[in-house]
């Protein structure tokens, strides 16, 4: 089959439209914490970002970056374990952060699905596809054992498994690793959510693989109109599927724009670096790649001021406060980016010493 | 590095290799089954200096091709040359002596490393079974290996738990390399580690090899990876070698309708090209290789193949497409490849 | 399925063979003369060695008694073994029922009715044991990792701690003196058939089971805790969670099917070791079941006795075993007989 795969509509929309009022999601200062025994965990540590109705938010970051904490935060899925959250999750303009257990439980794979990063893992191995999904369906619906048979099935045809009426009755490791994700996604869809977290939905996958599902979800959210939260260490499937990228960095933002000004025009130097230390198959190979120097931060003892500081090789440059000042992320601002520099010169740094070697 | 290959002797000849692992009937008497085909028939040369990349989807044989020829799994059948001498099969002192001039370097950083050993016992360790005593003694050598890969000799005593998965791979590579062997097979070595970590560790084995004149075999998935640390490019489906050909070729030019599917699923870090962007999907999954469709293995998912009038279809299906070179230095095993424009660069 | 079963037996099968010859072997076959045990200070009287070893075959070479052995298994057998014996006195003939393990001149009585009499004691114990464990062990672990790290996880892996760590016997001891004799707390631990009376059956096995099950129970806490907490964590049902389930069908139907199962294996071969007899607990109480027997078979060297149990038992955890994989495939649908 040669097709012209779907893609993510121009994202200048989004500048345009009023950020916070239309969201149907909108973070405010989530942070999450974990006291362990080395000490207070900060994996995510004061993140805002918004999602608009029926537009996808692409986050990216290294791992460790908080990512998937921050996400599953949004479920509430840290409730009940020993994590410390705290700030604003509104959905319309219920808090999520607020509300009683037995509520937030009725919004849970009603209103917000989630799809996760290794599908046999993420399914109960002692019942079968159809089970699960049909208990998604029937949590939420009060309907018959059949009605629920007929919708499961409908949905696994949809996401385009093949001879659903058989495969309905197999179990998880019966289906090869993208059928189980179809089937994952299936089981996400089933009761129409407004907002779907998929978390890392094709790491686990074939490249050949990857390009089904993404071309899938895609579909599925033209069909469905729901938002879309794809977390993702790959620039590659933001730069398919996103309208908007989150950049994230020892659990904080540091940059958020449309997917163009993250590609062309980044402001971060650790969005800078992540551009330039992959290799690309799009560009003249280079004779060497340039990594980003040293590792990641600890979240227990996270660098002072920029948490990026002692692996930026702009620092020097910038004379500014990296080391003693936390730079600050005004998510208000069209495309805001953490770092000290002002952005003027930022920008002149970008177009002089890094875009030249994208 | 480019391997200077006009008038070289390849360092590694592999003929026609295979490697079936045997299953069994569930009857009551228990008889053989039809094995699982996990490498069949696959020949390549490999050139002193120069990198192979190896990819192609998840079960399509890459890590059994590897170790079969390691000789850490026994070949089904096929031959193995090592320096233009025949080692298929080789045993014990021939074996052992074979171990030091090849090494592997495995995927996960956290599996792979005895975690009850001591980064320094790890690493010496391939002194130890060769019964080797480095000049200056196996702590020094250790240590000065630990340092040309980037770790902090004085952690010799420390457990790999300690260290992060980039510092874990880079062990991985101390102990392959310790023995200064002519011959690596790195399996997936930066598929686990980020993007930053990654860059660092695909530098690390670069320098290296040009520092020892290690000869690689290296084994991902990641196409871009691959195309930036290869010198010539295999692509594996269902185990078999579809595609072989220099880098820029395979990546500019890819003939197999496999090769040009796989290339074209890779989203690309650019939105806007994305948007340009034709992509070839593949229908279904990987088939089992317990029952590898006839003739062609990639017939049941080839989009060529719908393309094709009825006789040449039939051909597809009945007769196996033998490696043929469409130009020089490139082959590819389909009876109707051809160039097509994938837009990638 | 039934093609596995059917391996499987037969490699069962094998594999008794090989035990009940080689335990021939050595009991019949070692240093010791079995025949000196089987007549105590009557061995002194001229020509009673002779026809006790005529008498039980032991005349024989060992294969040939093994041949014997195993045909009386099958089709049972009559003692005394030698035909010219039997001939003469025809009174002595005992007839030996198949499945005949031996036949024991101590008792004078076949190993099969021994053990057919105690068996059911042992049984009963072994049953009343294995619901108290389960109960107590199973159902307190998963209380204990529900409330894992506050106060309820502490107390019930803390006491179950302090019963595991006295001896059974002294556990054993305590119960029976104290709280059944001295305190009368409990009626008497005094074994009743099942089919004679039910309620005194089961009154009777209170304390031997409980003091059995003390034992185990500490264990199967443990167990079951960090199966539960184990399966917790898993992945699925974070994705059980996200789907709005409520906290009992997450608790019920997704964490504890996976917990479970695990134990099944365990506690089936647990139960099945108890059928062959409680040694310890079966002594203080005084209950007559095969671990008393065979305590008393070994210290009077009565090696018929001895083989048949060894046999008894193999076999039962050799099946247990056989079971225990059948019903693992049946939980798990990953796991394939083949
Ligand atoms: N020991 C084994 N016994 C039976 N089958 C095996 C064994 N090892 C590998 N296989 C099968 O052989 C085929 C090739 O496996 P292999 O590990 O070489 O794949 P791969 O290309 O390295 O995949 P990946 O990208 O997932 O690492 C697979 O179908 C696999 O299931
Ligand atoms: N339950 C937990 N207890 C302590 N630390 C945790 C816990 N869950 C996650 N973390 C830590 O939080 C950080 C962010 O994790 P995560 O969000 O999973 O990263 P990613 O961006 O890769 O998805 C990591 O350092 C991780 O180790
Ligand atoms: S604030 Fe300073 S250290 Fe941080 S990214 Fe900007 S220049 Fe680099
Ligand atoms: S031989 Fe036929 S089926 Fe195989 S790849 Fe070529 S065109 Fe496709
Ligand atoms: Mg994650
Ligand atoms: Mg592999």
């Amino acid at each position: 089959m040669i097709g012209r795969a779907h893609h993510a509509p121009s994202s200048t929309v989004a500048l345009d439209a009023p950020r916070d009022e239309s969201a149907l999601l909108r973070v405010e200062g989530l942070k999450v914490h974990f006291p362990t025994e080395d000490g207070l965990v900060k994996a995510v540590d004061g993140l805002s970002y918004t999602v608009p109705a029926g537009r996808t938010l692409g986050i990216v970051g290294e791992s460790g970056s908080g990512k998937s904490v921050s996400s599953q935060a949004i479920m509430g899925l840290h409730r009940g374990s020993r994590a410390q959250v705290s700030g604003n999750i509104f959905f319309d303009s219920t808090d999520l952060l607020q509300i009683g257990d037995e509520q937030l439980r009725r919004m849970r794979g009603r209103d917000i699905a989630m799809v996760f990063q290794d599908p046999l893992s993420a399914l109960h191995p002692y019942y079968t596809v159809g089970n699960q999904i049909m208990e998604a369906y029937r949590v939420h619906h009060n309907v018959s054992k059949s009605a629920a048979r007929t919708r499961t099935i409908e949905m696994l045809d949809r996401v385009g498994i093949p001879n659903p009426d058989k495969r309905i009755d197999q179990y998880p490791h019966e289906f090869s690793g993208g059928m189980r994700q179809r089937a994952m996604i299936a089981m996400a869809l089933i009761n129409d959510p407004r907002l779907i977290i998929a978390d890392e939905p094709t790491t686990a996958l074939d490249v050949t693989v990857q390009a089904q599902i993404l071309e899938l979800l895609v579909g599925l959210q033209e069909e469905f109109g729901s938002s879309i939260i794809i977390i993702t260490h790959d620039l590659g499937v933001v730069a398919e599927m996103a309208h908007e990228i989150l950049v994230m960095y020892g659990g904080k933002a540091v940059e958020r724009g449309s997917a163009d000004e993250v590609f062309y025009t980044p402001g971060h130097p650790y969005t800078w670096g992540l551009l330039s230390s992959m290799p690309r198959m799009d560009r003249a190979r280079l004779e060497r790649l340039r990594p980003i120097a040293g590792n990641p931060p600890s979240l227990i003892n996270p660098p002072s001021g920029c948490a990026f500081h002692p692996r930026c090789p702009f620092m020097d440059e910038a004379k500014y406060h990296c080391v003693s000042q936390v730079p600050v992320f005004n998510p208000e601002l069209p495309h805001p980016v953490r770092c000290a520099i002002p952005e003027g010169e930022r920008h002149v740094i970008f177009e002089q010493k890094v875009k030249p070697s994208l | 590095m480019k391997a200077q290959r006009d008038g070289q002797e390849p360092i590694l000849r592999v003929k026609d290799l295979k490697k079936y692992f045997p299953r069994k009937t569930s009857g009551v008497i228990r008889r053989p089954d039809s094995p699982v085909q996990a490498v069949d028939g696959v020949s390549f040369e490999l050139y002193p200096g120069e990198t192979l990349g190896v990819v192609g989807e998840s079960g399509c044989g890459k890590s059994t091709m590897g170790r079969t020829v390691l000789q850490l799994l026994e070949p089904t059948a096929g031959t193995i040359e090592f320096k233009g001498k025949d080692v298929t099969g080789a045993k014990g002192r021939e074996l052992r002596r074979l171990r030091t001039e090849m090494q592997m370097v495995f995927q996960d950083p956290y599996g792979s490393l005895n975690p009850r050993q001591t980064v320094g016992s790890i690493v010496g360790a391939p002194f130890a079974i060769q019964g080797i005593t480095p000049e200056g003694g196996v702590k020094k050598r250790v240590q000065e290996l630990m340092e040309r890969v980037g770790l902090n000799p004085e952690h010799y005593n420390r457990y790999p738990h300690e260290f992060s998965g980039g510092q874990r791979q880079r062990i991985g590579i101390a102990r392959a390399v310790a023995l200064q062997p002519d011959i690596i097979v790195c399996d997936e070595p930066v598929s686990a580690l980020d993007v930053s970590i990654q860059a660092q560790v695909v530098n690390l084995l670069e320098d290296i090899q040009n520092e020892f004149g290690i000869t690689y075999i290296f084994i991902a998935h990641d196409l871009s990876v691959v195309r930036h640390i290869s010198d010539r490019v295999a692509v594996m489906y269902l185990g078999k070698i579809v595609e072989l050909t220099d880098r820029d070729t395979l990546y500019a030019d890819p003939q197999h309708p496999y090769t040009q599917a796989l290339l074209s699923a890779v989203p690309l870090p650019d939105p806007r090209k994305e948007n340009k962007r034709d992509r070839i999907l593949l229908t279904g999954d990987l088939p089992s290789p317990i029952n590898p469709p006839s003739g062609c293995v990639f017939h049941t998912r080839c989009p060529k193949y719908r393309t094709l009038t009825d006789t040449e279809k039939k051909r597809c299906v009945e007769e196996v497409p033998l490696p043929r070179e469409t130009q020089a230095g490139h082959s590819v095993a389909c009876h109707y490849a051809e160039s097509t424009n994938l837009a990638i660069v | 399925m039934y093609a596995y079963v059917i391996r499987r037996l037969f490699s069962g099968l094998v594999m008794l063979i090989v035990m009940s010859f080689a335990t021939f072997l050595m009991f019949f076959n070692g240093a010791v003369d079995p025949v000196r045990y089987t007549c105590g200070k009557a061995c002194g009287v001229p020509g009673v060695l002779e026809r006790n070893r005529a008498m039980l075959g032991y005349d024989d070479p060992v294969p040939v008694q093994y041949a014997k052995f195993v045909k009386g298994v099958f089709v049972g057998r009559d003692f005394p073994d030698d035909p010219a014996l039997r001939k003469s006195a025809p009174e002595t003939i005992a007839r030996c029922d198949a499945p005949c393990l031996g036949y024991s001149p101590k008792e004078n009585s076949t190993v099969t009715s021994m053990l057919a009499e105690r068996a059911p004691i042992s049984a009963s114990l072994a049953v009343a044991a294995f619901i108290m464990w389960i109960a107590f062990g199973v159902g307190g672990g998963i209380v204990a990792a529900l409330y894992k790290g506050r106060w309820p996880d502490k107390l019930i892996v803390g006491t179950a701690l302090i019963f595991y760590a006295f001896p059974t016997f002294f556990i054993g001891l305590f119960l029976y003196k104290f709280v059944a004799i001295k305190w009368e707390l409990t009626p008497q631990p005094v074994y009743t058939a099942f089919t004679e009376d039910p309620v005194a059956w089961a009154m009777g096995l209170f304390l031997p089971g409980l003091t059995l099950a003390l034992f185990y129970i500490a264990g199967y806490i443990r167990l079951t805790r960090s199966y539960v907490i184990e399966a917790a964590s898993e992945d699925y049902l974070r994705t059980a969670k996200a789907k709005g389930l409520d906290k009992r069908t997450i608790l019920w139907k997704h964490t504890m099917r996976s917990a479970l199962t695990p134990l099944i294996t365990l506690a089936a071969l647990d139960f099945a070791g108890l059928l062959g007899g409680a040694i310890i607990t079966e002594t203080v109480f005084n209950y007559q079941g095969l671990g008393k027997l065979a305590v008393d078979a070994a210290t009077t060297w009565d090696l018929p006795v001895t083989v048949g149990i060894v046999l008894t038992l193999s076999t039962i955890v050799i099946l247990a075993n056989i079971i225990v994989d059948v019903l693992y495939a049946v939980i798990d649908p990953r796991v394939k007989l083949a």
